[in-house]
């Protein structure tokens, strides 16, 4: 029988909600890092039970927890107790150093601060942790301020890849409202050398040399925020998502409009079509049908919540541009809801499932991929973000 | 036996339930503990200090015999009460609600 296990990250912890292929009874496990926040968790495909979690305070900086029973205990890797006469040995632990180095990629430099002055850059925490598709010891981690680091050793240690932030636009970057933040990692099945990220406010990027050489793929985006809105950078990308059985076909949600990309990237072109806004952070692909996309219009840019107080995930069964409000079984009333841009994911069971959290700590699901939810929580702590793992 | 006193999500973080013992060799500075402390509990690299800085983080405060040490030279000498064990070396959280 196969199961289900939803892994939420919260302002205030984290949370494990499991059910079984159903979908319909679930059971919560949590908090866990009580009192921190928790940017993101996902597991590795090759092994289900390791899972990477992102622990962040303001008081203690940046934590990477990992588990290798499928959540139930946690460590942070290499920050084993050490006692005995080795205890005075500096040991290397979850330690985010910007790469600096003539030799790989290019010296630190600027990128620009919100009032487009030079800024340098300065690490705060882990958005995202990507695991490879082939090894569980080797995750990706999108951090703020944005670059892109690897680990090999299972998160004990890191390293920058340096050329994304080295190949020559970053010193155009600049923060978006929530901080100049690497949030999308995408590795692309077919090619174990091609990557894609995305970055709020510089853009998407991909690399097809395994993270040695990046490139900005934005043409096509608009952005009328910007002194020039065709700019090669600069644009707000929100989130970009992809299904795996169909590489190259991206689907992103901009600060404003919603896009896709035929061309791993190389041009895109806008379908927000009939959608109330075209305002939003999440955007996901059914695991099954590669041209059905999921988005959660939210009012901009003062508001950051749902219009019309109504909750209703928006779906396209076209690949975009035509949209259905789904709406049965979530509120239609006096909602003042946002769904940020990692809180939502879909599963692999044959009746897609899909699952959002929101900032009012709602965990809804549908199991019939997206005509009617359920809530399985209530009242989480604001949800950041939302990860699904099928087991068999 | 250097004893220092931790916020509570940090003795969480370092699976320890109240102080913390430690042996440090001559001379006892806010240095030579907090390199002692991380050296035991490498879990908690990182989240008093910078990892590359080595700066204490801006939200943290170092406290002893009722003085506020937090801007003394990280190498000079703690008071002769820390390193005699007589009193701990309080590491404390700034009180920040809101969130």
């Amino acid at each position: 029988m196969s199961q289900v296990r939803v892994l939420v990250g919260t302002r205030k912890g984290a949370f494990i909600l499991t059910s079984d292929g159903k979908r319909e009874k679930w059971e919560v496990n949590g908090p866990l890092f009580t009192g921190w926040e928790i940017y993101h968790l996902k597991g590795s495909p090759v092994d289900p039970n390791r899972i990477y979690a992102s622990q962040t305070s303001g008081w203690f900086g940046q934590l990477i927890q990992r588990s290798n029973d499928g959540g139930k205990t946690w460590e942070t890797p290499g920050g084993d107790i050490k006692p005995g006469p080795d205890a005075f040995q500096k040991p290397a632990s979850n330690k985010f150093v910007y790469d600096a180095s003539d030799s790989t990629g290019k010296p630190m430099t600027t990128h620009q601060f919100y009032d487009g002055k030079p800024h340098p850059w300065e690490f705060k925490r882990v958005w995202h942790l990507e695991p490879s598709l082939t090894d569980p010891d080797t995750v990706y981690a999108g951090v703020e301020d944005a670059a892109i680091f690897k680990s090999t050793d299972g998160a004990k240690t890191w390293h920058e890849l340096a050329g994304l932030r080295g190949h020559g636009t970053g010193p155009q970057w600049q923060p978006g409202a929530g901080g100049m933040c690497l949030h999308t990692i995408i590795l692309d099945p077919s090619d174990p050398k091609r990557v894609y990220v995305a970055i709020s406010a510089a853009g998407a990027f991909r690399t097809d040399d395994g993270g040695v050489t990046w490139k900005p793929i934005n043409k096509g985006l608009y952005s009328q925020y910007i002194p020039n809105p065709t700019a090669e950078v600069g644009h707000c990308v929100h989130h970009v998502a992809m299904n795996p059985k169909r590489p190259g076909v991206l689907f992103m949600q901009k600060h404003w409009d919603v896009m896709r990309s035929d061309d791993a990237g190389e041009q895109w072109r806008e379908i927000s079509g009939n959608l109330p806004t075209d305002f939003g952070f999440v955007i996901d692909v059914h695991a099954h049908e590669p041209e059905t996309i999921y988005v959660v219009p939210i009012k901009s840019d003062g508001e950051h919540f749902v219009p019309d107080a109504k909750l209703r995930v928006y779906r396209s069964k076209t690949g975009g541009n035509e949209w259905e409000p789904l709406t049965k079984g979530l509120p239609q009333s006096n909602c003042y809801v946002n769904v940020l841009r990692d809180a939502m994911a879909v599963d692999q069971l044959d009746s897609c499932g899909v699952y959002f959290g929101t900032t009012g700590g709602q965990v809804y699901a549908s199991n019939d991929a997206g005509d009617s939810w359920n809530a399985i929580v209530h009242d989480l702590p604001a949800v950041l973000s939302v990860e699904v793992q099928t087991l068999q | 036996m250097i004893r220092v006193v931790l916020p509570q999500h940090l003795r969480t973080l370092a699976h320890v339930s109240s102080e913390v013992m430690l042996e440090v060799t001559d001379p006892v500075t806010q240095r030579t503990v907090l390199d002692a402390l991380e050296a035991r509990y490498p879990m908690l690299l990182g989240t008093i200090r910078d990892h590359v800085t080595q700066e204490r983080r801006p939200f943290l405060r170092f406290f002893a015999c009722e003085e506020d040490l937090s801007h003394e030279p990280p190498d000079a000498p703690l008071p002769e009460a820390v390193s005699s064990g007589k009193e701990p070396f309080l590491v404390i959280g700034a009180i920040a609600g809101g969130r």
